[in-house]
């Protein structure tokens, strides 16, 4: 009785139908680029961060906006005078930081500004920059640093 | 005429079989090439911005701790000149004076901390002090959360998260009073 039981159940197929495992994959392929977010702004000054131990992680991405400060990168490797970037363009007068963070706060009030700034640059540019986040009123801000290690 | 014949027979699916492997190669180029980078950093906020006609309330000296970073990159601790490393130890002694010696703080609540830079402070010195200030209140939080049972400040603020309602008692408690002083006007 068992024996004639078993038979009847190796009957059926042993194989895994792979047929449907490319689209499998495909749909795991499309998770991933659809997921992906490429960086799309192009820096156009140096940022090379600090780096410090007492460390916060920003885990909304979406509520936060850059600043870069760094000397501007110039041809042939050279840099020259600090400039400050937020999102594509090089702000000429940070006058102009005040309207621009003022209009990113009016679009998500719970920004947070993240500046990443280079080490050699002078604190009287970030002061300046500052003063302009105050006037607009996006008080959080996060200097952006690398992880210390060891 | 044979020769047509022949490939008549042929059959005319293209196989399908590597399909997958394709796919799992595109797949494994993604997977490698994207960076999920998580910016990381030190918060803080920023003063808002204060009206002209109000002036700040008074504070009183003992209570501040001065530490001030020059153009070279030097620290200055309450006017002497100090290392950066000997900042952590000084800012938890400040914090935690509770009125015992005469030269810092009066309470934990009134402790301040105030980090002054000159226009020319490169921005690395200024992260640095910064960095030993946070890690201080880091250290002092970390002791307050083992005294609750925890084996980290870390574990701690974990769990406060993990229930909307729950207050950070020891952000209560030992407040980040980290001042970022106003420039000298140029």
């Amino acid at each position: 009785m068992a024996s004639s039981h078993f038979k009847k159940k190796s009957n059926t197929k042993e194989e895994i139908p792979t047929a449907s495992l490319p689209d499998i994959i495909f749909m795991l392929l499309i998770f991933f680029m659809v997921t992906t977010v490429l960086r799309e702004t192009t820096v156009q000054v140096r940022t090379l961060l600090p780096k410090a131990e007492a460390l916060t992680k920003i885990d909304q991405k979406r509520l936060v906006t850059y600043i870069y400060i760094g000397p501007r990168k110039l041809e042939d490797n050279r840099i020259g005078e600090t400039g400050v970037q937020i999102d594509d363009a090089l702000v000429e007068d940070l006058g102009n930081i005040r309207t621009i963070m003022y209009r990113k706060l009016i679009e998500q009030p719970k920004l947070i500004v993240s500046i990443k700034s280079d080490r050699q640059s002078e604190m009287g540019v970030l002061m300046d920059v500052q003063q302009e986040l105050r006037e607009a009123g996006t008080l959080r801000v996060n200097y952006s640093t690398k992880r210390d290690v060891g | 005429m044979p020769k047509i014949r022949k490939r008549e027979r042929e059959e005319g699916a293209i196989p399908t079989a590597s399909m997958a492997d394709i796919a799992f190669l595109l797949l494994i180029f993604f997977l490698v090439t994207t960076t999920i980078d998580v910016d990381t950093g030190i918060g803080m906020v920023l003063p808002p911005k204060l009206d002209e006609d109000v002036t700040p309330p008074p504070i009183k000296e003992r209570n501040v701790l001065k530490i001030l970073v020059n153009e070279e990159g030097f620290v200055l601790l309450e006017d002497k000149p100090s290392a950066v490393n000997l900042i952590r130890g000084e800012v938890i002694k400040h914090v935690l004076n509770e009125g015992a010696d005469p030269l810092y703080s009066e309470s934990i609540s009134r402790a301040l901390v105030s980090i002054k830079t000159a226009r020319k402070t490169p921005y690395d010195a200024y992260v640095q002090v910064l960095d030993e200030v946070w890690m201080a209140y880091f250290d002092m939080w970390d002791v307050e959360a083992r005294k609750a049972g925890f084996g980290s400040y870390k574990d701690y603020s974990i769990w406060v998260k993990s229930e909307p309602d729950r207050v950070n008692e020891i952000r209560k408690k030992i407040k980040a009073a980290i001042s970022i002083a106003e420039p000298d006007a140029r």
